[in-house]
C-alpha cells in the first residue's frame, strides 16, 4: 500500500492525479482506463477540497493498493471533516434538456458509473471513500 | 494542462482544445469564451486532442452551448472514444450535437 497525505485543496489535485497515474503505468493499466481513473480521483478529490472541512482547511490521505490476477487498483480516500456521504445523493436526471441540467452530482455520477466499485464509510470520524477498478 | 486556440471565419469561432478540460483548466476556457463569444453566431469544439474532460468541463460546455442555443447553434467535432463515452454516460451527448 502506497499513501499521500496533503492539504485538501485544489492547489493539490495535480500531486494527487500525478501520485496515481506513475503507479498505475508501472502497472501496466491501460491507457483508457487510465483515463477514467485518473477522472474519478479527480471528482473525488475536488468533492473533499470544496467540502470536507470548509471553511477550515484539514488534511486528505488518499491510498492506493494493487491486486493481480484479476489487475486491479483500490483507491481510498479520507477526510476528518463534516460526515458525507456522496453516494447517499440521488442520482441526476441525465436525460434534462440543456435549459434544465444541473450539473451538481455528475461528478459522482461519473464516478459511480465508470467504477467497479464504490463505498463510503464513516468511521472514528473519518469520511472514507473508497473505489476499485480492475482489468 | 490546457492549450486553446481560436480560429474565426466571419461569425464562426472554432475553439480547439488540447490537453485536460479539467477542474484546474475549466476556468481558462470559460475566461477564453467570455472573451470571444460576443461577436459569434456558431462555435465549433475541435476535440481532437483533448484526453480527458470532467464535470468541470462539462459544466463550461453546458453554459455554452446554452448561451449558443440563443444563436446559431455549437457543435463538437472530432472527439476521441474516451471522451464520446463521457459524453453519453452523462447523456451530454443528447443536449451536444456531436460530428465526426
Amino acid at each position: 500500500m502506497r499513501e499521500l497525505r496533503n492539504v485538501a485543496k485544489l492547489d493539490n489535485l495535480d500531486e494527487v492525479i500525478a501520485f496515481v497515474e506513475e503507479q498505475l503505468e508501472e502497472h501496466d493499466c491501460p491507457p483508457k482506463l487510465v483515463i477514467q481513473i485518473n477522472i474519478a480521483v479527480e471528482e473525488i478529490y475536488v468533492n473533499i477540497a470544496h467540502y470536507a472541512y470548509t471553511p477550515e482547511i484539514g488534511e486528505a490521505v488518499v491510498q492506493t493498493e494493487f491486486s493481480e490476477d484479476p489487475s486491479g487498483i483500490t483507491i481510498t480516500f479520507i477526510d476528518s471533516g463534516k460526515p458525507f456521504d456522496p453516494l447517499a445523493k440521488p442520482d441526476p436526471d441525465v436525460t434534462l434538456p440543456a435549459e434544465e441540467r444541473q450539473i451538481g452530482g455528475l461528478g459522482i455520477y461519473m464516478v459511480k458509473k465508470s467504477m467497479d466499485d464504490v463505498q463510503y464509510e464513516r468511521k472514528d470520524g473519518k469520511n472514507i471513500l473508497t473505489i476499485t477498478k480492475r482489468w | 494542462m490546457l492549450n486553446i486556440t481560436n480560429s474565426v471565419k466571419e461569425e464562426e469561432l472554432t475553439v480547439a482544445l488540447e490537453g485536460r478540460l479539467d477542474t484546474t483548466t475549466a476556468p481558462q476556457l470559460e475566461d477564453s469564451l467570455h472573451a470571444s463569444l460576443e461577436g459569434t453566431e456558431k462555435l465549433v469544439f475541435d476535440l481532437e486532442k483533448l484526453q480527458y474532460i470532467s464535470s468541470a468541463g462539462l459544466r463550461v460546455l453546458l453554459s455554452a452551448q446554452k448561451m449558443m442555443n440563443k444563436k446559431s447553434g455549437m457543435v463538437i467535432r472530432n472527439a476521441s472514444d474516451e471522451v464520446r463515452e463521457i459524453f453519453e454516460v452523462t447523456g451530454f451527448s443528447d443536449i451536444l450535437t456531436i460530428e465526426d
